[in-house]
């Protein structure tokens, strides 16, 4: 059970990790969102490692079953060829890379200053699979978080509005 | 059981490349696509956290994350399509109509 799990979170971690590289990196648009449909879907076994079951099949139906259709649909609607024979990337590494190893450094320092690593062990996973997690989760949302959750719902509203007036072509 | 700082580490490593390839990419859509990949990688400290102390908050906080992802991709793919029709181009450093 133990060198099991040990096993699943390696797995996923170095499919999402690698994928991840592979997205930022390559030249065809469709590629990367593959890849980047492959980083969420690892990003969603780890989130079944960690008994969210009911994030697990969310991250799955909203993010890979809508969110990253959508990028497809606008990845077919503009104009593939032109842009793959362009400059890919900016003059810009010297920034990310230094920005990249502030916030390495920060979190290090972060993790460094409160504990020795390694100390924070999760619970152990019972062994029988929690039906209560959906429960749970509804319960904090439609209870505790119920202003969060309407609000939510505006922010919806206001972001389907503003996709349709943006992607409305204009007659003149 | 599995450390809480490997899950850090694969979130900061998560993080780091989607803050990379937004800042050098010069394709928008995958600028976007890099800003789901952060949102993802603090998704997943939140899930962490959530397991760590035993509560669902973080998992609330995850899912009005997601809710914010998917209200920015629809926003954002709509201003691109929308810059598409006028100048032909998705690329950031040709976006500079108001830079003088």
């Amino acid at each position: 059970m133990q060198t099991l799990n040990q096993a699943l979170f390696i797995f996923f971690a170095a499919l999402a990790v690698a994928s991840a590289i592979l997205m930022v990196t390559r030249r065809n648009i469709v590629h990367g969102a593959v890849f980047l449909i492959t980083t969420l879907l690892s990003t969603a076994g780890i989130f079944l490692l960690l008994q969210a079951e009911f994030l697990f099949i969310v991250q799955i139906i909203l993010y890979v079953g809508g969110i990253m259709v959508l990028f497809v649909f606008v990845i077919m609607l503009v104009n593939l060829d032109v842009s793959m024979r362009q400059v890919q990337f900016n003059r810009q590494w010297f920034v990310a890379g230094a920005l990249a190893l502030v916030l390495a450094a920060q979190f290090l320092f972060a993790v460094w200053t409160v504990r020795k690593p390694g100390v924070l062990r999760l619970p152990a996973i019972a062994t029988e699979i929690s039906p209560k997690n959906t429960e749970a989760v509804a319960d904090a949302l439609f209870s505790h978080y119920m202003l969060p959750f309407e609000i939510a719902s505006i922010l919806l509203l206001v972001a389907m509005i503003g996709a349709v007036v943006m992607a409305k072509r204009r007659v003149e | 059981m599995i450390p809480v700082d490997y899950y850090l580490f694969l979130s900061l490593a998560l993080f780091t490349i989607g803050v990379i390839g937004v800042l050098t990419r010069r394709n928008v859509i995958i600028m976007l696509m890099s800003i789901e990949l952060i949102l993802n990688a603090v998704n997943i400290n939140l899930m962490v956290f959530s397991r760590l102390w035993g509560t669902v908050d973080g998992q609330v906080f995850a899912i009005f994350i997601i809710t914010d992802a998917a209200a920015e991709a629809a926003v954002g793919l709509g201003i691109i399509l929308a810059f598409f029709h006028n100048r032909e181009t998705v690329l950031a450093d040709e976006m500079d109509i108001m830079k003088w």
